[in-house]
């Protein structure tokens, strides 16, 4: 049982269903032919990081697809998704008409959803199904120690995990940072105390609203003028400690085609979202907060940027995965920030 | 950035002729072009001597000009309309290479024009193979191991270095043309001879060769800021080793990760980037099954077949989007036109797969080789959209309508080493006979390693083969006791109602009544770009069996609960309109501008039109001309699915060419209406006997003829009427149609070539000899009829009238014969209550005019008669069908030019071995029509249009067979002695021609006499030769019989280095006398203005 939402991406179902933002929901794949090169093996990279998937198991409650590839093709498959599913207790469903469930969430917005062999069973689990934004769902998926990771070349970082993505991690490590993954309600001192240079607030499943300490952090961060990098939830996070409000999207942005436009550059780039919240751009107005990146469909703000303090943060997955890498240089600005 | 205001006269260059490799898309393209500059208020000018084409018709461009794409016609265009801006990236290889030209003679610059789009500089670094690779590693992108040469040493060289096999590719051109897979020293010899031959800079390059390496392609568009997107990618079936335009083609990629699509996608971006890309681009990769292992083949820095494919694939209309962003705009500023609201700098989401499959047609030719590579061969293809790959597969070969129903459908090779062997060698069957090995128990793995063919496809097209053994389980069982669930997944899996009633052997309309009561669907759903993310106001629809429920709610019950738009209902007939399927040889872009024309003829008339079609090189399959498009399967079933659930007024048959009139019978059955002719007028006019004897009746001569079931028959008829021409309705190999000269030759033809049976009729009628050949387009509305123009063939009858040179108004044609002609036609228009577009072909020999056949259908001359009169036929036949009364007096509406010259264009150099002799068949590809003050004005013009290069001096070589014909070409030959060529003969024709009077013949042996010097092999390979003349004696057009092997062996070798050939003595006549002409005369060019034109 979970929310019920859909993705438009045609590749990325390993990487989709091991994002930790997709807790407590139930993901339809609109691509109708899922599976096709099988899942590899979580294997580490020198870094200690896994490889292929952003985390260490499957985040997704269950998944729905029009069907799913029983002969995978790939040389780094090690099995079929079925198998992976089966061998990490997930249910799915195939065989549905994904394309009629998408125009009805669409019309209709994302609703809960059950996953059960009858209608009755399905209807009985919908009756006792809890409310989506009341969940403390980054607790579900952040992580319980902290961890850290990659090289201190050009500084540390606090990353405050809400249900990271492992390729933010990769993302920075890239860059030289040695990444230190803190509990997403972690306290300032312990920031300070490893002698971060900068703070990412990740991103993460649920209502922003639930995460009262982070949120706290948040400000915390901004007013003493630690370099901030806030992603996907992480910029709702920044936008509720500054003042701004964040509202629930109808059916959410979840996809690997979204345009988002730079609003300093001018340029228009082809993004990688999954979020259900937004930031309410009039809500902006008063604070020291202003809008960065817009999305071009439908002009909902898609990132933020403090007018004077290192503070920035994005509603789109920079680090792709899946999805395209065009926005990464965001990563370049942050690093630039903790620099100066 | 908004659009940039200076441009305000804009020069588009088309593609020209239909060829192999440059084909329908560029109509696609450039329209769509035409069609966003015009919405910008911006003057167009287009250059492109396709007469068939949309673009070309005047209510797109301002002006059109119909001649050839070339730096010295173009030029006199520029002078002529002084244009501010030209657009290169809209007309293929053809308009790049000329656009290329024309600004290194710097003619660009004297005229002070600017190349919208990408600049020169970009394209050449895309079509430079050095530069090409110097671009790519500069900008961090892999390339293979290659190097560029200009010889024959030299490639061996480089060759050995690298290691074979090679892969010889050639810069400058289109389809792989010339190039091909070299495994050793000899073929490589062979391959780079042919490719420095066909390279406008005599480069060829030797690159590594990848071949069972996947092919991925991706679709970049990119603004001047570097705004870019992807629109697409997509994944070749048949890996590396065949070129993507023979290949199977599936969109998105299937068997490539998240990381590798976005890694690819990057590199697509960046190389783009480094070729200052604005506009559209396509990227080929290369990449490795086993590791990441890639490399970037090449780059298109034009519209191409590739990108219109996509186009169709996702709903983006790039070509459109492209011209919109070399006016200036960025993507960011242009709208998504299928949801109206979002940006058009996104990347379509598809909810479906699509796939392209090619269509092949061998058959037409004599000895060409089969085998796919590198080169492309194939004159068409179809797209096919489904939710799974197998339902897409099974739909793609339907609409390839080449007689099979579906991948199950196909004949056995029968010994498991022919199989093997045909897995090694992939050839247009590649994919049956992969389904055969599977039902012979063959592993995945092994056909895998056998064809280097993805594992992943080869699963899906198991999973057909197994349903099929299902259904092959089921025979003989009772409509009752067939179980849901097989037929839900043979439907599922995309088996026809026709092929499931086969294998049970059951009627097909109780297959089709059951499976309507058990198996839900097909269910109509649309093509949105962003898989039902937004609510999109899309008309692009397709049927699938995997779905629920129908996106559109024809029913209109619910219109308030749903956000999917409907149809507005407020237009007073909804009419469904077939369009022509798949383009091949006799069936091409004409059919297309028939079906446009009369899509937007129906809707001036208060029409709603829906489209059915499958080509995504059309206009036609545009989704916003036409009210709603259905991009499918043109048979009866699907046909029958949608005219139900539609519940249209009316069904028109008679624009899409012969597939969709073939099919009038028997929607007339099921009972669907069909505008037009009835389908009862239809048979009088297409079953022989009864039309025979109508013409009986009417008192209207035909060549003598006979049907016959045996072969005792088909002797004793021949035996008092030789020569005969023959029409099996079963081949058995080779071509279908053909003259026969003797008996011996009739008796091999029938133990060979094809059945004959009660079940497989043989038609046989008299071939006149020495015979002129007419045909007439016409309209009619039943009483009233229009004739379009009198057309005369220069050829003699004999050469197919798709590869007949024609001209209007006729011009050898007596005046007696003129008015038969037309009194014929308006009798057997009555006669036969014709409702619409028709043609009817004749034989004239003096004042004798006898009937050769009746289409009651638009015709493929149709666009050439409308533009040259001035006069839309499509137009006028709307009146037609919907029961209304035509204007007659268009007939008296004086013509825009006084003469125009339609001829055709020949794809052989593509085709490995193919006879470029002509014969009943039809063989060429496209066509090209020129229009001028006198014949030879249009003539000159259309010949160099069609890429014919007239030599202006050297040498012309001559063989002509027969006394007779060395008699009757004496004249021509003489002709071009005087006009200061060298002449060089085989030993018989030069002695005869010396014998004649013509001085200073040089005679060359026979290729076969390689001893002997001088021999004509050395002078071709030399290119010591400027122009062949090949006239193979009567007997010769027997093709199948004595063929001469050296004759055979001199014109393929000439198509192969691209001299130019005439292998027919009306050719001859007339080329020498345009020869003459040119020497005295100028050229003339003018326009066609959309105000020439009275309807339509």
């Amino acid at each position: 049982m979970g929310e019920v939402v859909f993705n438009t991406g045609m590749v990325g179902y390993t990487e989709a269903m091991t994002d930790p933002s997709y807790a407590g929901q139930l993901l339809c794949f609109t691509y109708p032919l899922i599976g096709n090169y099988g899942v590899p093996d979580y294997l580490q990279d020198e870094s200690g990081i896994i490889q292929n998937f952003e985390s260490s198991s499957i985040k997704v409650k269950g998944i729905i697809a029009d069907s799913i590839s029983e002969e995978p093709s790939h040389f780094e498959s090690k099995r079929s998704l079925t198998s992976w599913l089966d061998a990490e207790n997930i249910p799915g469903i195939q065989g549905l008409d994904t394309r009629e469930l998408t125009i009805h969430l669409r019309s209709r917005g994302v609703m809960m959803g059950a996953i059960a062999s009858s209608v009755k069973e399905a209807k009985a689990l919908l009756e006792k199904a809890p409310d989506y934004s009341t969940l403390n769902l980054c607790d579900s998926v952040s992580t319980k120690e902290v961890r850290s990771f990659g090289k201190n070349i050009r500084g540390r970082i606090a990353l405050i995990d809400c249900g990271v993505k492992l390729n933010i991690i990769r993302s920075l490590v890239r860059r030289g940072f040695e990444v230190v993954c803190l509990p997403y309600d972690a306290k300032y001192e312990e920031i300070t105390s490893i002698k971060a240079r900068g703070v990412v607030f990740s991103n993460g499943p649920g209502d922003p609203m639930a995460c009262k300490p982070a949120i706290e952090l948040s400000a915390l961060a901004v007013q003493n003028s630690m370099p901030l990098l806030g992603i996907c939830l992480g910029t709702q996070i920044l936008a509720l400690s500054q003042g701004a409000e964040t509202f629930k999207l109808k059916y959410g942005h979840r996809g690997q085609n979204k345009p988002c436009v730079d609003l300093r550059l001018n340029r228009c780039m082809v993004t990688s979202q999954n979020h259900g919240y937004s930031v309410l751009p009039e809500s902006l107005e008063g604070t020291e907060l202003e809008p960065w990146f817009i999305n071009a469909d439908d002009k909902t703000i898609e990132g933020v940027i403090h007018k004077s303090k290192p503070c920035l943060a994005v509603q789109f997955h920079p680090e792709g995965s899946p999805g395209p890498l065009d926005p990464s240089y965001v990563f370049d600005i942050f690093a630039e920030k903790i620099a100066s | 950035m908004p659009r940039d205001h200076k441009i305000k006269k804009v020069l588009i260059l088309g593609s020209g002729s239909i060829k192999i490799g440059e084909a329908g898309e560029f109509d696609y393209s450039g329209s769509q072009a035409l069609k966003a500059l015009k919405e910008e208020g911006i003057a167009t000018i287009l250059v492109n001597p396709n007469v068939a084409t949309i673009q070309t018709d005047p209510k797109l461009a301002d002006k059109v000009y119909f001649l050839p794409v070339t730096v010295d016609y173009v030029e006199q265009v520029i002078k002529a309309e002084r244009p501010d801006s030209i657009l290169l990236s809209f007309g293929g290889q053809t308009a790049l290479n000329c656009g290329i030209e024309l600004s290194r003679s710097g003619i660009l610059a004297r005229y002070g024009i600017r190349v919208l789009g990408t600049p020169i500089k970009g394209i050449e670094l895309t079509e430079d193979r050095d530069l090409f690779k110097r671009t790519m590693l500069g900008a961090g992108v892999e390339v293979p191991e290659s190097k560029a040469v200009y010889s024959i040493e030299e490639a061996r060289e480089v060759a050995k270095n690298i290691g074979y096999p090679v892969i010889v590719r050639v810069a400058f051109t289109l389809g792989g043309r010339g190039g091909g897979v070299a495994f050793n020293e000899y073929e490589l010899d062979n391959i780079a001879e042919k490719g420095l031959a066909n390279s406008i800079v005599n480069q060829v390059l030797i690159e590594e060769y990848v071949g069972s390496w996947k092919q991925i392609e991706y679709e970049v568009m990119r603004d001047a800021r570097g705004n870019a997107v992807t629109i697409c990618n997509m994944e070749n079936t048949l890996a590396m080793r065949v070129h993507t335009g023979d290949n199977i083609v599936v969109a998105p990629s299937q068997t490539i990760t998240n990381q590798e699509f976005h890694f690819l996608r990057e590199l697509s971006i960046r190389a783009a980037t480094a070729c200052s890309v604005v506009g559209e681009c396509n990227i080929q990769f290369a990449f490795d099954t086993v590791s990441k292992r890639y490399y970037a083949i090449e780059i298109n820095a034009r519209l191409s077949r590739s990108s219109a494919l996509a186009s169709k694939a996702t709903g983006y209309p790039i070509a459109y989007i492209a011209a919109k962003i070399t006016l200036g705009y960025e993507l960011s500023e242009l709208t998504n036109k299928v949801t109206g609201m979002t940006s058009a700098c996104f990347e379509p989401a598809l909810d479906y797969i699509v796939l392209k499959m090619p269509r092949f047609d061998f058959r037409k030719f004599d000895r060409v080789r089969r085998e796919l590579g590198t080169q492309m061969k194939s004159v068409g293809e179809v797209m096919a959209i489904g939710r799974s790959f197998e339902e897409a597969l099974q739909k793609a070969i339907r609409m390839l309508d080449i007689g099979r129903d579906g991948l199950m459908d196909y004949k056995s090779l029968g010994s498991l080493e022919r199989i093997e062997n045909s897995l090694v060698h992939p050839t247009d069957e590649i994919l049956f006979h992969v389904a055969e090995a599977l039902s012979l128990g063959f592993s995945i793995q092994r056909i895998t390693q056998l064809t280097w063919i993805d594992p992943w496809f080869v699963s899906k097209i198991n999973n057909i083969v197994q349903a099929d053994k299902d259904l092959v389980a089921l025979r003989g069982s009772n409509l009752e006791s067939i179980p849901v669930e097989t037929l839900t997944v043979a439907k599922r899996l995309g088996f026809s109602d026709a092929w499931i009633a086969r294998r049970i052997g059951l009627p097909e309309d109780q297959v089709r009544a059951l499976r309507k009561k058990i198996v839900p669907g097909p269910f109509v759903k649309l093509v949105d770009s962003l898989a039902a993310e937004w609510p999109a106001v899309t008309n692009y629809a397709y049927t699938t069996y995997d779905g629920r429920r129908h996106d559109i709610d024809f029913a209109q019950k619910n219109t308030a609960s749903s956000d999917i738009l409907f149809l507005q209902e407020q237009k007073a007939r909804k009419i469904i309109v077939l369009g022509a399927g798949c383009y091949r040889i006799g069936s091409s872009v004409e059919f297309d501008w028939c079906t446009m024309n009369m899509v937007w003829a129906l809707q001036n008339r208060g029409c709603q039109v829906i489209v059915v079609n499958c080509n995504p090189e059309t206009v036609s399959t545009d989704y916003d001309v036409s009210d709603r498009l259905y991009f499918e399967e043109i048979t009866i079933e699907r046909i029958l699915d949608i005219w139900e659930y539609e519940q249209a007024d009316g069904l028109v048959c008679c624009v899409g060419g012969q597939i969709a009139n073939n099919m009038m019978p028997k929607l007339a059955r099921y009972g669907v209406s069909l505008l037009g002719t009835s389908s009862d007028d239809l048979d009088r006019a297409e079953d022989r006997a009864k039309f025979s004897a109508l013409l009986d009746k009417l008192e209207i001569s035909q060549p003598k003829w006979i049907e016959v079931t045996t072969s005792n028959k088909a002797l004793e008829f021949a035996n008092e009427n030789y020569p005969i021409m023959v029409r099996p309705s079963y081949v058995l190999s080779g071509a279908a149609m053909r003259v026969i000269w003797s008996e011996n030759h009739l008796e091999k033809f029938l133990k060979t070539a094809a059945e004959v049976s009660p079940d497989h009729p043989l038609v046989i009628s008299k071939f006149i000899l020495n015979a002129k050949e007419a045909e007439i387009d016409a309209v009619s509305d039943g009483k009233n009829v229009l004739l379009g123009a009198i057309i005369e063939h220069v050829e003699r009858a004999g050469v197919h009238s798709g590869d007949a040179t024609m001209m209007i108004p006729p011009a050898g044609l007596r005046d007696v014969a003129l008015e038969k002609i037309k009194d014929y036609t308006r009798r057997i228009a009555l006669a036969l209550n014709i409702r619409g577009p028709f043609n009817v072909q004749y034989i004239v020999k003096g004042d004798e005019v006898l009937v050769i056949e009746c289409n009651l259908r638009a015709s493929r001359s149709m666009p050439f008669v409308s533009k040259m009169k001035g006069v839309n036929l499509m137009d006028a036949s709307a009146d037609a069908l919907l029961g209304k009364t035509i204007d007659l007096h268009l007939a008296n509406v004086p013509p825009v030019f006084k003469v125009g010259v339609k001829v055709p264009q020949f794809s052989f150099m593509q085709l490995e071995g193919a006879d470029p002799l002509l014969g009943v068949e039809m063989q060429s590809t496209g066509e090209v029509a020129c229009f001028g003050e006198t014949f030879f004005d249009a003539f000159c013009k259309a010949l160099v249009a069609s890429g014919f290069k007239i030599p202006k001096k050297g040498t012309v070589f001559v063989s002509v067979g027969g006394k007779e014909l060395k008699k009757k070409s004496l004249n021509a030959v003489r002709r071009l002695a005087e006009l200061g060529y060298d002449v060089s003969a085989t030993e018989h024709t030069a002695e005869f021609l010396s014998k004649h009077g013509i001085a200073n013949i040089s005679v060359l042996y026979k290729i076969s006499e390689r001893d002997r010097k001088p021999n004509i092999g050395d002078y071709l390979a030399g290119r010591m030769l400027d122009l062949i003349i090949n006239i193979p004696g009567s007997i010769a057009l027997e093709k199948y019989g004595d063929m001469e092997e050296d004759e055979y062996r001199i014109r393929r070798k000439a198509v192969e280095l691209g001299i130019p050939v005439l292998t027919n003595l009306e050719n001859l006549e007339v080329f020498v006398k345009g020869l003459s002409w040119l020497k005295e005369r100028e050229i003339t060019i003018s326009p066609l203005i959309s105000r020439d034109f009275q309807r339509g």
